[in-house]
């Protein structure tokens, strides 16, 4: 039987850039015009488990996300993979969320698309490093849910032996489908998207919605964007953890020994 | 009476440090708030521990025992823990940031439809237009800054923290409190998805938490050959191997070796930091050590505002002479 799959992704500053990135004080919200953006790393490792599952069941990849209109970039480099279609969740009513509401709204994507067997996550972006939105999304679409994964061995169209990691080893966990996985870096390499792929892509589907899609589910637009987010940014500062530095200097051999020295005064050796 | 939670993960029927840490702090927020301190614990036959989490500053204990929560179960946590949460409607939540509170913390948070806060480095109590909150400090982005996050109207409001983050405080014998058991109230049949077994990583060695030297490249090692330099230092001082985040995306060190924001936190005798600039992300997990050592070729690299001794120069020229110079040092011995 075939596996329909929704793969949850995200367009994100690129981290190479993160020093450039300021914090708007009069909303709280992250300033990030003019920083080059890319698709956040462990979510295209979700984009190639979903293609690779395909390829063994049959069934569709879906790419969603939520964003701004640039975000189809991602969208576009997902298709050119081999992703079937994409969906961007696009509305002015959607911006400023915390991971709460940006799961409440992701979940209204996902019950837009309505047919799926799997949804796959990234573990975690590299802008929030939160990794919270894919339980969330779980939570509210009421369905089991894994994180961490760096092994699926689907055992059939309707279960699948996840390998998750944790601190001193891994879980080998049973869970039924519908379900939502969030994967680590680890668990593939991701293919590079090809000439041929790039083509077909521009031939793909990609539908953009927005709050009044959602609203018609039933879901209310108090719940989503900064409104919808319990959480509030109160203030940003400079990091005062600083220590006063004493500079070693001179001909390499020379600062080794001093280096030596100095760790043995300390009591650091 | 305000409530403050701290969830107390346990493994094998033995607690997690992390969260006798967050007791600690618990025990300082509630002193600030006029609150009291609870503690949920889930397990099977794990009922030795309630003690352990009251002599820590816990005076109330919430107990659930059952077989199938043996290990950490997706299905049946969060929802236990969102049962009793909602039951005593606590003021503050705080979560270990462990792979596992990281998987929990989330889906409680939404099941409570109220925020939470992932990676705290900060926690305290501050009155906000005459109400207490939670201020729940955390690394911000790209560089110098930390942003101060609160949840003003929904309650619990939720944090996790990582290990080694907080101070764990002293045990005391002669704390009380009492030890609430509850039912799980669940069945076999919640479990959709059901963790089976786990397995021991052989080849994974100590955890670089519990290192006293500590050596960590970032992706300046890049350009002098990558890790190998590093491999030799840590050996030569007899520290781990350890590095930022960029050297694991590149696949220098394994993710338990990763330090900061979204890695470890750790705190050694002596934490070397070798060509990394010394981004917050990074250098939160490691700020706590007692002696840090900044070596990079860039003179104007943060991490000389986070190091108590610097050098700069080229990579290629310094590492081997500290190597040199440690392995004199170990044939004196």
């Amino acid at each position: 039987m075939p596996v329909d799959i929704i793969v949850c992704i995200k367009q994100v500053p690129d981290p190479e850039y993160f020093d450039k990135i300021t914090l708007d004080s009069a909303t709280g919200t992250i300033r990030r015009s003019g920083i080059p953006v890319i698709t956040n790393p462990s979510d295209r490792h979700a984009v190639e488990e979903a293609l690779r599952i395909r390829e063994e069941f049959g069934g569709s990849v879906t790419v969603l996300t939520m964003g701004p209109p640039q975000a189809r970039k991602s969208i576009d480099e997902a298709l050119a993979m081999g992703a079937d279609r994409g969906v961007i969740l696009c509305d002015q009513a959607f911006a400023g969320a915390d991971t709460l509401s940006t799961a409440y709204v992701l979940s209204g994507g996902i019950n837009l698309v309505a047919r799926y067997d799997l949804i796959l996550c990234g573990n975690e972006t590299v802008d929030g490093s939160t990794g919270q939105v894919p339980s969330q999304i779980a939570e509210f679409l009421n369905i089991p849910h894994t994180t961490y994964a760096r092994k699926i061995d689907m055992i059939d169209d309707r279960r699948a032996i996840v390998e998750r990691v944790v601190e001193s080893g891994y879980l080998r966990i049973e869970v039924e489908l519908p379900a939502v996985i969030a994967v680590l870096k680890g668990i593939n390499t991701f293919r590079l998207p090809t000439v041929m792929g790039i083509m077909e892509a521009a031939q793909k589907e990609v539908l953009e919605m927005g709050c009044p899609a959602c609203e018609s589910l039933g879901m209310a637009s108090c719940d989503m964007g900064l409104e919808g987010s319990p959480t509030r940014v109160a203030e940003v500062f400079e990091s005062p953890q600083r220590r006063r530095v004493e500079m070693i200097t001179g001909e390499p051999q020379d600062i080794a020994k001093q280096l030596v020295r100095r760790l043995h005064q300390l009591d650091a050796l | 009476m305000k409530e403050i939670v701290v969830w107390a993960e346990q493994r094998d029927n033995r607690l997690l440090p992390v969260s006798l840490e967050l007791l600690e702090k618990a025990v300082e927020l509630a002193a600030q708030m006029n609150g009291t301190v609870s503690s949920v614990m889930m397990g099977f036959q794990c009922r030795s521990l309630a003690d352990e989490l009251i002599h820590y500053g816990a005076s109330r204990v919430f107990w659930v025992d059952d077989l199938c929560l043996i290990y950490y179960q997706s299905d049946l946590y969060p929802k236990i823990l969102a049962r009793i949460l909602s039951e005593i409607s606590p003021e503050i939540v705080l979560i270990g940031g462990t792979t596992i509170g990281m998987d929990l913390a989330p889906r409680v948070a939404a099941n409570l439809r109220t925020g939470l806060t992932a990676h705290c480095v900060n926690l305290y109590i501050e009155a906000i237009d005459g109400k207490d909150q939670l201020i729940q400090v955390v690394p911000g982005w790209g560089g110098n800054m930390l942003v101060k996050i609160i949840c003003p109207e929904h309650r619990p409001q939720m944090a996790t923290v990582r290990p080694g983050v907080m101070e764990m405080g002293k045990p005391d014998k002669s704390r009380k409190g009492v030890v609430i058991p509850v039912a799980a109230g669940i069945s076999d049949q919640d479990v959709k998805a059901k963790t089976i077994e786990f397995i021991q990583d052989s080849s994974e060695d100590k955890s670089i938490e519990e290192a006293d030297i500590i050596v960590s490249g970032g992706f300046g090692m890049d350009s002098v050959g990558g890790f190998t330099l590093i491999e030799e230092l840590a050996r030569a001082i007899h520290g781990e191997v350890a590095g930022t985040r960029p050297a694991f995306d590149q696949g220098y060190i394994s993710e338990s070796r990763m330090i900061g924001q979204s890695g470890k936190t750790v705190k050694p005798r002596l934490f070397i930091s070798v060509g990394a600039s010394g981004a917050i992300h990074y250098t939160t997990g490691f700020n706590k050590s007692k002696v840090i050592v900044g070596i990079d070729k860039n003179p104007k690299a943060p991490i000389f505002d986070m190091a108590d001794l610097g050098i700069v120069g080229d990579l290629r020229k310094i590492i081997p002479c500290l190597i040199e110079e440690f392995k004199k040092e170990d044939l004196q011995k």
